[in-house]
């Protein structure tokens, strides 16, 4: 079936097209070229005055893994808030701030999204994450595995094992739990909450193994970028949400000495501890260092007003947050020597200072980093907001009205101590396409995807342009996936399955000779037990995978 | 004849993946690893291999059209055991919705103790390669621990090995409530569980002078259910003074009205200890014949766990009004589908509902269903996943023989589509 897309202006970074009047042909679920000679177009959709981007593609929300279902499981009423009924063609479930998988595709797709990234992956529980990936419908997925406090990784530090094996473990276990990047978590810190250290500076050392966080961002960063693998290393750096952690992020850009490295969500490591409340904005202090720094690149993880949970691999942090729970019930977890977890309902107040800074200091951010190819569009989905307020977002990115009414809204003391006002900035369309669509491929390393041209998969969204944004953005007229259509004037009207994106990077496989030794005495579950095989994803004829090329040369 | 090695086991709860299975045509025999739970059922028989309809043997196709046509126009069909792996979760759950069924889990009544604990005020906890590696004081609470899962502590308290405990056989292991009917919790150089022995339901005030100990409140009692106060602040100290505490129990072992509130207060607990410079945590015991994987997948399906109806279009959770049992026995219920692919002595409710079985092959009933599909064994017929008991680890079940029966999800995704 030949599909042509007529006149829509185009709004496709990847190509540099910004706006410009451009058909697309679609055939067999790719973009094509014009057809030369004689066609005939089965479906030709006029999309005259209308704006077309690529499908959307968020590069981090927690939508697969244990902590997001303990998240569910926490919060019966506030799915009971959000119930979804089933259709003719969608299943039923739940929605608002950690909604069921098949509702986090429809609404997903509903917004013109095509593809979402769970950003931390436990290597143990990444069967469940491709589990619950693999229920939800339309959008492609894919996950960075978590690194960082797992015992072997510190173990091998401490033995001082060369890079090399440490690469090979690396690539290892990206192979094992079927990842496209690799992400640590509060370096080292969710371990040493194992032998009861409350915090963890960049150089401070685990009281067991001696290593301290920045040797570990060192040595995976650099493992990331020896393998090839073209997400450069996912951090969530130390102190998340501490006042003056500010630092601490300026001193972590600072010590990975220009290799690549991705900060998620920056908006909560970027606080100061300045004004009567010792807490106060580093948004500008920040932004110019990845303004000055071109190996970083970040997400934002804004937040915005209103009942959320929050779910994290730092339970460190989350247990020191726990006492800000709302409603007041929290859990946290230790898991397998690997990682951990901590769950903490939030409910984000206009009217609360720190809360107002934050939401500032979000924006801040996004205003003030000059490269729309280097920041992302995340609200760290579910923790700063549900990503169904990404319209909403977007509109505070792209009218500085709309913005500045509700900046004249929040706390009065947040308002003083925030620059927004004074920030004239706004998103263009081409840059809110950079930032949800080609920049979030490239960084990704997903080929054929986040773009337009001929031989990208016809991932394809249709706005009706409307100079109120978020009314844009929350209904679009048409998505595409895979050239099907999958949307029509933002509800489902069909339904696929996406597929996982993935890497292989290579390793020498002895390096399984030390692991089955290390799993076999320490850990409660056999090596050949513990990986996952291809056919784990793609056996129940619903799933697939795809592997994307690495960069450069393997050291 | 084959023997396969390194198989994982749906059945324990505690995720053994060291057995050794001979298999002969469609016999096991267990030949390395086993234990009074696993070995029975991996062991047990192939019987029936063909569908039965009325009680008269029928064509798979036969009875899938037969379960479809009771099925089609009933109000509120009940669907209970819910024993199966993942794959049999997602068809289960895909015919609820459906039919806008009530999906219960055979354990839920149990598992009901730890989820109302868990949605009141959440908790802290671990899982077994922490135990392994970290813990230095188990403290059991009000469950038999051997006989729930015969090699817990050979695998998990006197493994030889551990990361960062020096000496496993130095552990200490304290039993509160129901005291040990074995010896598995004497460690190798002898060293015995300390027992501080209660009746079951007195649990509850017990555990409350625990927690009213560890916080430092003054006692006037020096007996509280025949233990001496004395003794229960000695643990209270030791859980203050042990670098990684683990406090256990099994939630359907605490088989009392409003036992959640035992398991709020150990959980509330075990809280407190970590406001008091140390690690504690606690490890509910569960994850038998697929509890853990109804929960989960319900969980990431509906957003409730597997005690939730779909009879208003939309999932709707309620861990005391959709309770099976009570929904038949007063009538409300209108069909009753019945899966369990893991005990056969798992059977149905007797009721006069019309009533399907998707179940473990060698079944028998008081009361011939109208329809029974023989299906296979997770983890032994055909390959999928299960959920161990702590939640975090799904673990990936082998096939290890071909007796021609279909798994559940073939056969629940055949009754929908047939819908």
């Amino acid at each position: 079936m030949l599909i042509k897309l007529t006149g829509a202006k185009v709004y496709d970074p990847a190509s540099g097209i910004d706006g410009q009047q451009q058909d697309i042909y679609i055939q067999d679920g790719r973009i094509i070229d014009k057809p030369s000679g004689d066609f005939l177009v089965d479906k030709d959709y006029d999309l005259r005055g209308k704006v077309v981007m690529s499908g959307a593609i968020d590069m981090h929300t927690h939508i697969g893994g244990g902590k997001g279902n303990i998240a569910r499981t926490l919060l019966p009423e506030d799915h009971r808030q959000d119930p979804v009924h089933r259709s003719d063609i969608c299943r039923s479930g739940c929605g608002h701030a950690m909604p069921s998988t098949f509702v986090t595709g429809y609404r997903y797709a509903e917004m013109g999204y095509t593809a979402g990234f769970e950003p931390a992956v436990l290597p143990i529980n990444a069967r469940q994450a491709h589990m619950e990936m693999a229920d939800i419908p339309i959008l492609d997925k894919g996950g960075y595995v978590m690194l960082g406090s797992d015992d072997y990784l510190l173990r091998m530090l401490t033995a001082k094992k060369d890079q090399k094996a440490i690469n090979d473990y690396v690539a290892w276990t990206m192979h094992s739990a079927k990842a496209i990047g690799v992400k640590v978590v509060n370096p080292g810190g969710i371990n040493a909450f194992k032998f009861n250290q409350r915090k963890l500076d960049l150089d401070e050392q685990n009281v067991h193994y001696g290593v301290t966080p920045r040797d570990i961002l060192q040595v995976l960063a650099t493992a990331v970028k020896e393998l090839g693998v073209s997400h450069p290393l996912h951090v969530h750096g130390c102190n998340l949400g501490v006042p003056g952690n500010m630092q601490t992020t300026l001193d972590t850009i600072q010590g990975i000495g220009g290799l690549p490295m991705h900060l998620t969500h920056i908006q909560f490591h970027s606080y100061g501890t300045e004004g009567d409340f010792k807490f106060s904005s580093g948004a500008a202090q920040i932004a110019e260092a990845v303004n000055k720094n071109k190996n970083i690149t970040i997400d934002v993880g804004q937040i915005l007003f209103g009942q959320t949970v929050t779910a994290s691999g730092d339970n460190m942090r989350q247990h020191a947050n726990h006492k800000h729970a709302s409603p007041n019930k929290w859990v946290t977890m230790d898991i397998e020597c690997d990682a951990g977890c901590g769950v903490v309902p939030f409910k984000y107040k206009d009217q609360n200072f720190v809360n107002a800074l934050q939401w500032a200091i979000g924006l801040e951010t996004f205003l003030l980093v000059d490269d729309p190819w280097r920041i992302f569009l995340t609200t760290d989905h579910p923790n700063g907001a549900p990503f169904t307020s990404y319209p909403h977002l977007i509109r505070l990115l792209m009218d500085r009205t709309f913005r500045n009414d509700v900046l004249a809204t929040i706390h009065p003391e947040a308002q003083k101590m925030t620059t927004l006002a004074s920030i004239d900035r706004e998103y263009s369309l081409q840059e809110i396409a950079i930032m949800t669509r080609a920049g979030a491929a490239k960084l990704i390393g997903l080929k054929d995807r986040g773009g337009l041209s001929a031989g990208n998969w016809a991932d394809i969204t249709v706005y009706t342009d409307n100079s109120d944004r978020q009314k844009m953005f929350e209904k679009p007229d048409y998505v595409f996936k895979d050239g099907q259509l999958v949307v029509v004037d933002g509800k489902v009207v069909s339904t696929k399955w996406g597929t996982t994106h993935v890497v292989r990077p290579d390793f020498d496989p002895s390096v399984e000779k030390g692991l089955k030794d290390y799993f076999d005495r320490y850990l409660t579950m056999k090596l050949g037990n513990f990986k996952i095989s291809d056919d784990e994803i793609t056996e129940d004829g619903r799933g697939s995978i795809t592997v994307h090329p690495l960069q450069g040369k393997q050291v | 004849m084959t023997d396969i090695t390194e198989v994982p086991s749906p059945f324990c709860g505690i995720g053994t993946d060291d057995l050794t299975i001979r298999v002969e045509g469609t016999t096991l025999k267990v030949l390395e690893n086993g234990c009074a739970v696993n070995t029975p059922l991996f062991e047990q028989a192939v019987t029936d291999t063909q569908p039965r309809v009325n009680g008269k043997q029928v064509s798979l196709a036969e009875a899938v059209a037969a379960a479809a046509a009771l099925l089609k126009d009933t109000h509120l069909p009940v669907i209970g055991g819910c024993a199966t792996d993942v794959n049999g979760m997602r068809g289960l759950l895909a015919l609820a919705d459906r039919t806008g069924a009530v999906v219960d889990n055979i354990n839920f009544t149990g598992a009901r103790n730890n989820f109302l604990a868990l949605q009141d005020s959440g908790w802290m906890n671990t899982t077994l390669a922490e135990v392994k590696n970290r813990c230095d004081l188990l403290v059991v609470v009000g469950t038999d621990l051997e006989a729930f899962a015969p090699r817990f502590f050979e695998r998990y308290i006197w493994n030889p090995e551990s990361m960062f405990v020096a000496d496993t056989s130095l552990r200490t292991v304290v039993y509160l409530g129901k005291a040990p009917s074995g010896v598995a919790s004497t460690s190798s150089i002898g060293k015995k569980a300390q027992v501080l022995p209660c009746a079951t339901e007195d649990l509850p005030e017990v555990v409350a002078v625990l927690r009213a100990l560890v916080k430092g409140q003054p006692i006037r009692a020096t007996t509280v259910c025949g233990i001496a106060v004395a003794d229960l602040l000695a643990l209270a100290e030791q859980l203050k003074a042990a670098r990684y505490g683990v406090v256990t129990w099994a939630a359907g072992a605490l088989a009392y009205p409003q036992a959640e509130l035992t398991v709020q207060t150990l959980s509330e607990m075990i809280k407190d200890i970590n406001d008091k410079n140390t690690r504690c945590s606690g490890l509910p015991l569960a994850g038998k014949e697929g509890d853990q994987t109804a929960n989960q997948v319900c969980g990431w399906t509906t957003g409730y766990p597997a005690r939730t109806r779909f009879s208003r279009g939309y999932p709707e959770y309620d861990p005391f009004l959709n309770d099976s049992k009570q929904l038949i026995a007063d009538g409300e219920a209108d069909a009753l589908v019945w899966v369990h692919a893991f005990n056969t002595n798992a059977t149905p409710p007797v009721t006069d509902l019309p009533t399907i079985v998707v179940g473990r092959s060698g079944m028998n009933f008081s009361k011939e269903p109208d329809v029974f599909i023989p299906v296979g064994t997770p983890g032994i017929d055909h390959a999928g996943h299960a959920y161990r008991m702590d939640n975090v680890v799904a673990i990936r079940l082998k096939k290890l023989r071909d007796a021609g029966l279909p798994s559940t999800a073939d056969v629940l995704n055949a009754i929908e589509q047939a819908l």
